[in-house]
């Protein structure tokens, strides 16, 4: 079985934002980027089901610009097989976009499995595993927390959802997109990440997939968000008890 | 300009985050529409057919539709809207919305808006983005507008008209590659999250999962939810249907008491719109006194016994 994982370069999730004073966007100039959290959890899940067996090969793909590779081979040496990028010189693409140009490799590598996190920390969109399983016409088991592969070819998949913990049987190929509690995971070791610098990534242009990628949302502005007025310290619980009954009148 | 508001429910009871959900559609036009699929639909619909707002209620009763299996619903839905001229289709921004509505708009050929926060016009939303450390104010240059929508920032409608329904019939096969195995539902007396008054959350501070037996007694005294952090759920002291944050729930109670919880960006995303937060915490250094009305700086074992008690 192959495994297609997809991974985005995303602001750090421990930088604080800055709103650009222009209000066009955040300040990425000079900000650590690493990848979105939940996609290391989907390349941790991809090298778990390959370390049982059940995967055969692990392709890491991203889309963005040419520093995106630091990403793929952060994938890599966590035990990714191989690369692919597609370079693009717009960062900001419209998920919808993004589903139709990993459909387009998908076409191609003809995966079994594919890996997403169930959201990127930088557009909090939550969207491109289900855009891209209604493109493929696969079932899609969002929000995993865990992922078993049953003897026939299909997998088991718990998720996390609003009022507990929902499974559901989907047959493969499928989409997956991960949720926190799938796995931890690894750092990867210094001899790996040796290792993955020899690992093949194929580059292909954004504009060489002849697809239309139109922008249908137009950011108009970015603000910073209304601040919260500042609060105090109170010296015990009866005064404590005290504000909530006398100014918050709550209790 | 006409919205569809799909309706979230568990096939006996409507969520409150539709009752949300119904309030935004009001905001584009007059004429909000709801849509509903599941199945043994009787009582569920008596009660949404109170919900101000509404011109009318379609529903559609079938056994597959039962369990809210995303590929089963998208297709009926794209189906019903063929013929029809809605502009804007809304669905509640819960984890069934966030499965379900980027489908329908991957069918429709138009990018979905998640999670708004407010409404300019037809065209123009707000929504944070990077944990709502920013708000974006977005427009959509799409015929149809497929939304998704933090309720917690829409009052639910009120319950007082009586609205017609009309029942749909549908041969749509069921989707064969998927398919429904268990729901290990996390039953509580307690109020939801999302929709709670008052909200008590503990965090790693709290050690352990017996420990939350400590915020239970003053959840009971204030009929409050129960709620946690990410680092509390992944030590397994709590289901993981109770974290809150970017990633959990986000939540806006008149009240957030917030016990041995540091205040990690991730987990402030998720209770900013709270109207008073409190913490207890013991560093004074922690950031979650940066957000909070009221702070307390104490040991939590010390000081949520004394709490419960003046609580009387
Ligand atoms: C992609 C991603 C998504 C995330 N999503 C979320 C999310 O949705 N929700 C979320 O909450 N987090 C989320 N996080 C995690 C977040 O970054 C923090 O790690 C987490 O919120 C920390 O939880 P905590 O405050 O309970 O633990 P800690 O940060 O360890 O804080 C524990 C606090 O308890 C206090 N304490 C300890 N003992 C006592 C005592 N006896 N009395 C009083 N106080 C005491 C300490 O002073 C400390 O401030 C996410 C992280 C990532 C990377
Ligand atoms: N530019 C990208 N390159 C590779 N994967 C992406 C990209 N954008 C989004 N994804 C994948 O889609 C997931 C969900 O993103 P989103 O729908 O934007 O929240 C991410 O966790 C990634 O797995």
């Amino acid at each position: 079985m192959k495994a297609l994982v997809c991974v985005k370069r995303v602001i750090d999730y421990n930088v604080r934002i800055r709103v650009k004073s222009d209000k066009s966007g955040v300040e990425k100039d000079n900000v650590k980027m690493s990848m979105n959290p939940f996609d290391e959890i989907a390349v941790e899940e991809a090298v778990r089901l390959k370390e049982k067996g059940i995967v055969t090969e692990i392709v890491i793909l991203s889309i963005g610009s040419e520093s995106s590779q630091e990403t793929i081979r952060t994938g890599l040496a966590m035990g990714g097989d191989r690369g692919i990028l597609v370079k693009s010189s717009d960062e900001d693409i419209d998920p919808l976009n993004i589903g139709k140009i990993i459909k387009k490799v998908c076409d191609k590598e003809n995966p079994d499995l594919i890996i997403l996190g169930k959201q990127a920390i930088d557009d909090d969109c939550n969207q491109t595993g289900q855009i891209l399983a209604t493109l493929l016409k696969y079932p899609q088991a969002t929000f995993a927390s865990k992922v078993e592969k049953n003897t026939d070819d299909t997998l088991n998949v718990t998720r996390e959802v609003d009022g507990g913990l929902e499974t559901i049987k989907v047959k493969i190929p499928c989409v997956v997109t991960t949720d926190l509690r799938l796995n931890e995971p690894r750092y990867a070791s210094l001899p790996n990440i040796m290792k993955a610098k020899q690992k093949k990534i194929d580059i292909l242009d954004i504009n060489e997939l002849s697809l239309d990628l139109k922008k249908r949302v137009e950011i108009l502005e970015v603000n910073d968000p209304p601040e919260r007025k500042p609060g105090i310290v109170v010296p015990d619980i009866d005064s404590l008890v005290d504000k909530l009954k006398n100014e918050a009148k709550i209790l | 300009m006409k919205t569809l508001v799909i309706v979230e429910h568990n096939n006996e009871s409507i969520k409150q985050t539709t009752y949300s959900t119904i309030t935004a559609a009001s905001k584009i036009s007059d004429e909000a529409y709801a849509l509903m699929l599941g199945h043994n639909l009787s009582t569920a619909i008596d009660e949404l057919k109170k919900s101000n707002h509404l011109k009318k209620i379609y529903f559609v009763d079938k056994e597959d539709l039962g369990k809210p299996i995303a590929e089963n619903f998208c297709d009926e839905i794209v189906k019903f809207l063929k013929d029809k001229d809605f502009t804007h289709v809304f669905t509640p921004s819960s984890t069934f919305g966030k499965n379900l509505s980027p489908k329908i708009a991957t069918e429709l050929d138009v990018q979905q808006i998640s999670d708004i926060t407010n409404i300019l016009d037809g065209h123009t939303f707000e929504r944070p983005i990077y944990a709502g450390n920013a708000i974006a104010k977005v427009k959509s240059n799409d015929p149809i507008k497929v939304v998704t929508v933090r309720s917690t920032c829409f009052e639910p409608c009120k319950l007082d008209s009586n609205v017609d329904v009309e029942n749909i019939s549908s041969e749509l096969p069921t989707n064969e590659l998927v398919n429904f195995v268990n729901y290990d539902e996390s039953k509580s007396d307690r109020p939801e999250l999302t929709s709670a008054k008052i909200i008590i959350s503990g965090g790693r501070g709290l050690q352990n999962g017996d420990n939350f037996k400590l915020l239970e007694g003053i959840a009971d005294k204030l009929g409050a939810a129960m709620g946690a952090s990410r680092a509390a759920v992944d030590a397994g002291f709590v289901p993981n249907d109770w974290q809150v944050g970017q990633t959990g729930k986000i939540v806006a109670p008149d009240l957030y008491i917030a016990v041995g919880i540091s205040g990690a960006i991730q987990h402030i995303a998720g209770i900013k719109d709270s109207k008073f937060i409190v913490c207890i915490n013991k560093d004074e250094e922690a950031p979650i006194f940066k957000f909070s009305d009221f702070g307390l700086v104490a040991d939590l074992f010390e000081a949520l016994p004394v709490l419960e008690k003046k609580l009387q």
